[in-house]
């Protein structure tokens, strides 16, 4: 496990009486894309705070690249880039000013930071307007000034917090595609969110946070088969009668689900789109459309969580 | 417990130098230099009118621009007491919830940085900035002296002048520490500028109030004190108490400082004045001595406070 660049074990965060965090195991790699999701309040930012060293863990182990950010956090935080939930700027420098000041704080000399600055904020598209106030810029482009930092300090891992919340849909697909610029690094990237849909589309593995613990862990295929079981999802669009009972009975179906007129979902366990088109015909019913879908993290966290709620 | 490691030191030149070119570019600043310029000259001007018609009798011609009052205006001694509290208040009431609210505390702090050079990067910086103020406003003064009397300034008044720079600067760096404490423990700016400029109000307005009423309180007139007047232990109770605000300390030093003549800033019995050649300057070592426990109650004060902010600071979280 050479390639481990966080690891964290048993972590535990109390605010008084309230545990925010309560024993979390991570293990991040070089080059993957990490996403940490779930609702406001589950502990995300307690233990990306953790990790940085800016809020010291009350139990458990960090290891950030070799070092424990509670006993040595400048060289945890001059390996670390950090993009804080609804970053700020100095809205009376210009954007090339903000990125100087920090690369100044991170030790970086007057030339290796003017060359890192520009290269960065090319990168991010924000060359043009470098030397404009911050104070003129709008959200997207303040996230892809901070996400320029982050690439600048040219840190072994990036953590970004929320980094697309209220992004329109365009910039938050520009600050993905960017973000997936830096896997190509072999970058560590580390992201929390609540847009579980949006985060789906970039990370490798994924950790589902509730109450303070991990509630599920691993890629979003592993995921959906641990909750949703089956773990693969067709759509069916047909007419006939009786349709719903018919398609339960194919083998292989586990559940079938009425979603809208003549709208159907199925979870199976493998592939059965040929028998359940196969049904349908001989049924004498009419297919208009057959679909396999991927699950979304929106479905297994619902489902997820609608279970735990039910057996609580 | 191990010990953290790496320097405390990293990244406070970076600050210091990043918050003093804010401040003497901030609009804020150019307000309160003019604040301060206005005044202040008034009060010079004032003092020079006064000063033409005895110029070949004073020896400290000089220092008594700084001190000389002129109905109705102050001297400049005592404007200077008053508005280099706001001044230092005005540069650091938002030093540190200013960064919260910008909402880019946590993007420095997750730099290679620990918080103890923001603060003092910070703090150094503000004290910078009033020290560029009060050299200007003394070269400036001692300018117009030159234009206006036509003396030079002897060596000793340059050096008394210089001793007035420090112990300024001193009861700056003060209200610096009391501004940026405020602007540690209140979230919103306004609130910490609101109780920063109580403070202010009511050590230099009140305070003095307040010390007779409380000495009064404790030593009830008599029959006998209303004769005799009031007894040593009182004196010593309400200069004490009186001692308490920085107003008070500065007045004192400044007095030692800028007044050759000034023997002793407590109590005097009629013995200790045998042989004393009232009137006469002290020597620069001896009015310095007289006013060190002042001056270095200043400084206490500012250690002080800085530390308290330092660990309030210290202990609060970082996220918003």
């Amino acid at each position: 496990m050479a390639d481990t660049v966080i690891a964290a074990r048993g972590l535990k965060k109390f605010y008084g009486r309230i545990a925010a965090v309560d024993g979390i195991d991570l293990a991040i790699e070089r080059g993957e894309i990490f996403g940490l999701l779930g609702p406001n309040g589950a502990g995300k930012t307690t233990t990306i705070l953790m990790l940085l060293g800016l809020t010291d863990a009350d139990e458990g182990t960090i290891d950030v690249d070799g070092f424990n950010p509670m006993r040595e956090p400048l060289e945890v935080k001059r390996r670390v880039g950090y993009l804080p939930d609804a970053v700020g700027f100095y809205d009376n420098l210009t954007a090339r000013q903000n990125l100087t000041y920090t690369a100044k704080l991170s030790g970086l000399n007057r030339n290796e930071a003017r060359e890192r600055i520009d290269a960065a904020l090319k990168r991010v598209q924000l060359d043009e307007v470098g030397d404009r106030k911050v104070a003129t810029f709008s959200r997207g482009m303040r996230q892809r000034l901070g996400l320029a930092e982050v690439m600048m300090k040219r840190a072994d891992v990036a953590i970004l917090d929320e980094p697309t919340s209220g992004l329109d849909p365009q910039a938050t697909y520009e600050l993905l595609d960017m973000i997936r610029g830096l896997k190509a690094e072999r970058v560590a990237v580390l992201i929390s969110s609540h847009l579980l849909d949006r985060v789906q589309a970039v990370c490798d593995r994924v950790a589902l946070f509730s109450h303070g613990k991990v509630a599920l862990q691993g890629t979003v295929a592993e995921l959906s088969r641990k909750v949703l079981g089956g773990g693969y999802t067709v759509e069916v669009e047909a007419t006939g009668p009786d349709l719903l009972a018919l398609l339960s009975r194919v083998p292989g179906v586990q559940r079938a689900t009425a979603a809208g007129t003549d709208k159907y979902c199925i979870v199976a366990e493998r592939d059965v789109r040929a028998a359940l088109g196969q049904a349908i015909i001989a049924a004498g019913g009419a297919l208009m459309r057959l679909d396999h879908v991927e699950p979304s993290l929106d479905t297994i966290y619902r489902h997820y969580f609608e279970d735990t709620h039910g057996a609580a | 417990m191990a010990r953290r490691r790496g320097s405390v030191w990293t990244g406070c030149g970076t600050v210091f130098l990043k918050e003093f070119a804010d401040h003497l570019g901030s609009g804020r600043m150019r307000v309160l230099e003019w604040l301060v310029l206005l005044t202040g000259i008034g009060a010079i001007f004032t003092a020079i009118q006064d000063l033409k018609t005895t110029t070949s009798q004073d020896p400290f011609l000089f220092l008594r621009l700084f001190t000389n009052a002129h109905d109705p205006l102050p001297s400049f001694m005592a404007v200077l007491g008053f508005l280099i509290p706001l001044v230092a208040i005005g540069l650091g009431f938002d030093a540190v919830n200013g960064e919260f609210n910008r909402r880019t505390m946590s993007r420095i702090l997750a730099q290679p940085v620990y918080r103890d050079a923001l603060l003092l990067g910070k703090f150094l910086a503000g004290l910078a900035t009033l020290a560029v103020a009060l050299v200007t406003l003394w070269l400036l003064i001692i300018g117009l002296g030159l234009l206006t009397l036509g003396v030079p300034p002897t060596g000793e008044e340059v050096l008394r002048g210089v001793a007035f720079l420090v112990i300024s600067l001193a009861y700056g760096g003060l209200w610096l520490a009391v501004a940026m404490l405020c602007s540690v423990i209140f979230r919103a700016a306004a609130t910490s500028a609101l109780v920063a400029l109580g403070i202010w109000l009511l050590m230099s307005v009140l305070w003095p109030l307040l010390t007779r009423f409380l000495t009064q309180a404790i030593f009830p007139t008599t029959p006998l004190s209303l004769l005799v007047g009031p007894s040593y232990e009182q004196i010593v109770f309400q200069q004490t108490l009186a001692r308490l605000s920085p107003n008070t300390l500065f007045g004192e030093s400044l007095l030692g400082v800028l007044h050759p003549s000034t023997r002793a800033l407590g109590p005097v019995f009629m013995d200790q004045l045998q042989g004393a050649m009232l009137g006469n300057p002290l020597p620069l070592g001896q009015s310095l001595l007289l006013v060190w426990p002042q001056v270095t109650s200043l400084v206490a004060g500012v250690i002080v406070l800085f530390v308290a902010a330092y660990v309030v600071f210290q202990r609060q979280e970082v996220r918003a």
